[in-house]
């Protein structure tokens, strides 16, 4: 009995959970603050909130200095370049989310505090998620950044599209996490094992076991959702519309690039004796969506709806490398981080442009586009600096991110590859006929009802601007500064 | 060991699972649905656990039933915010937004 009862801690690495830890005592810490001095407290929650993302960022820094790989609980929890270069990311990212949250939550009718504190909560999930290498802990990552989502997206309490959007959100990516359960219930079956580095010996050496297969297929159908590639999409574009646009924000760009991780773990990590299953799947599930996110995409009418269409084609973008994931795996994973990266800041900058215009127009609709130029001049020109990127035109960002994919297939070779490379090559033209329909908007159409009025600026909208344009802009002009990140994180995620 | 018994017991539960969420119209229905999927895996996780020997199925079941509780919690809250929006729980009422 005494030996069946006695337990001993596992080795706690404190430097290493540093970043974790310092998420959670915000998180706990605006919780606290709105209870003890509720509404008198509410002025101060985007600055806490803001604070405890850099405060995360210091130990992150330190840690990248360091430099050393550390390893917990026997391998299920690592913390290497790779984890690190996503962490701050997810929390560069959520930076510039809140700095887009803070009018807009203040403005609307919306709940203040626990928006922040959700806010912290998910990209918790998010930051553990780069960390996992276990199924157990990139389950509870994935929930840990799913939840709080959920119920961001449906934060207009009384809006019936906001409800509506949370509620296709939520069920989709619960019934997406059940398939996925399923999936890892019957590979951990096969392995014995949770952990993937276990379950990549496993998996290699049953070549043609049914159940490995259907394991495989349904834990990467879960993430496809998470990522919302087609034919798994159809909750996105209406999630993205009702919610809230600061959280459609966070959604496009932090919750896929969580889902995109954890494939990047799975498929180079776990999978990676399983080409045969992998790679076409990927093939497929890549040009489907790159294809059906533009082409519906080229017929939306409100701007919000064509960014998530457009976020659907960019997600199917970065799916691209998995196809050949076997092939080229270090060409792979940089070109998925370097794509994730970029595209990070790209949107984010133009959802901001979104919102700032949305506070004088109140619409998403992109005729109410016309005339920007004449009465917000900056800010037409931001727009245009973002749709040039997500185009992919250079001196913007975007054209380094479809150069590394290029790369990747380039580096694969062989008949597939190139077949993929001419689908990508085809939706990148298709993509520019749309951003093009809102850069003429801007430029030449006049403003409806002759209303030219300015739009008025904040300084939080102000400073997400110019920290997503920086980013923009230097990606793009240099290219060597992306590139070393993307380096950095290859050799650990494969040595793991 | 009857594992074949439990396995067949798991996928017939999930795909009961699945046929609730694809065909109720129920808001609640749905999420028990969604239940029967989960616990599909649970049986599947702890079944294999004891095939191998090793405890970390029965870890990972414990899990999933955690964070199922706080899954349907929230699925709850919004289904009950809906209710009080429409007075309809019926998710097929949600049709606002297309194409």
């Amino acid at each position: 009995m005494e030996a069946l009862l006695a337990f001993s801690r596992p080795a706690l690495d404190w430097h290493a959970l540093a970043p974790e830890l310092t998420l959670l005592a915000f998180g706990t810490l605006i919780t606290v603050v709105d209870i003890i001095w509720d509404d008198r407290s509410k002025q101060a929650m985007p600055t806490l909130a803001g604070i405890g993302l850099l405060a995360t960022l210091l130990p992150v820094i330190t840690l990248a200095l360091d430099g050393t790989d550390r390893t917990m609980f026997g391998g299920a929890y690592v913390i290497d370049d790779f984890s690190l270069v996503l962490k701050a990311l997810f929390l560069i990212s959520g930076y510039v989310v809140i700095l887009m949250s803070v009018d807009y939550i203040r403005d609307g009718d919306y709940y203040e505090n626990e928006y922040y504190t959700l806010m912290l909560t998910s990209l918790l999930g998010m930051v553990m998620m780069s960390s996992s290498r276990d199924l157990i802990s990139v389950f509870v990552a994935l929930e840990l950044l799913s939840i709080p989502a959920y119920m961001l997206a449906a934060w207009r309490k009384g809006g019936a599209r906001s409800n509506e959007a949370g509620l296709k959100y939520y069920l989709m990516g619960v019934f997406a996490s059940a398939v996925m359960l399923y999936g890892m219930s019957l590979v951990y079956g096969l392995a014995g094992s949770t952990a993937f580095g276990a379950i990549a010996e496993e998996l290699g050496s049953l070549d043609s076991s049914p159940v490995a297969i259907l394991g495989i297929l349904f834990i990467l159908i879960g993430f496809a959702f998470k990522v919302s590639a087609v034919p798994f999409h159809t909750w996105a574009p209406d999630t993205y519309e009702g919610a809230p646009t600061p959280v459609t924000a966070f959604l496009a760009v932090a919750s896929k690039t969580a889902g995109m991780v954890a494939l990047i773990q799975l498929v180079f990590v776990a999978f990676a004796g399983r080409d045969d299953v992998v790679q076409p799947f990927f093939w497929l599930i890549a040009a489907l969506t790159m294809t059906i996110g533009n082409l519906i995409a080229l017929r939306q009418t409100n701007i919000v709806r064509l960014l998530a269409y457009s976020g659907v084609a960019q997600g199917g973008f970065m799916l691209v490398p998995f196809a050949v994931a076997a092939d080229a795996p270090a060409r792979a994973v940089e070109a998925v981080v370097i794509y994730m990266a970029i595209y990070a800041f790209m949107n984010l900058g133009a959802f901001t442009v979104v919102l700032a215009v949305a506070r004088k127009t109140r619409s998403g609709e992109i005729d109410s586009y016309g005339g920007l130029f004449q009465y917000a001049p900056g800010l037409a020109v931001a727009m245009t600096i973002f749709l040039a990127a997500l185009a992919g035109i250079p001196p913007a960002g975007g054209w380094f991110a479809k150069f590394g994919l290029f790369r990747a297939l380039l580096d694969a070779g062989g008949g597939w590859a190139a077949g993929l490379g001419v689908v990508v090559a085809v939706n990148t033209v298709i993509a520019f006929a749309y951003y093009a329909r809102i850069l003429g908007q801007m430029w030449f159409q006049p403003a409806p009802d002759g209303d030219e009025r300015p739009v008025v600026m904040t300084g939080s909208l102000k400073a997400a601007l110019a920290m997503t344009i920086i980013a923009t802009m230097a990606f793009g002009i240099l290219p060597g500064l992306v590139g070393h990140f993307g380096e950095v994180s290859v050799l650990s995620a494969l040595g793991g | 060991m009857l594992l074949n018994q439990f396995l067949i017991l798991g996928a017939v539960l999930f795909a009961v699972g699945v046929y609730g969420v694809l065909a109720r119209k129920n808001g609640v229905m749905v999420l028990m649905s969604i239940e029967l999927m989960l616990n599909a895996v649970n049986i599947n996780l702890v079944v294999f656990g004891v095939q191998h020997g090793v405890v970390s199925g029965q870890v990972f079941a414990l899990f999933v039933i955690a964070v199922a509780a706080a899954e349907v919690g929230v699925g709850l809250a919004i289904v009950l915010l809906l209710y009080r929006n429409r007075t309809s729980i019926d998710v097929e009422d949600f049709d606002l937004m297309r194409g």
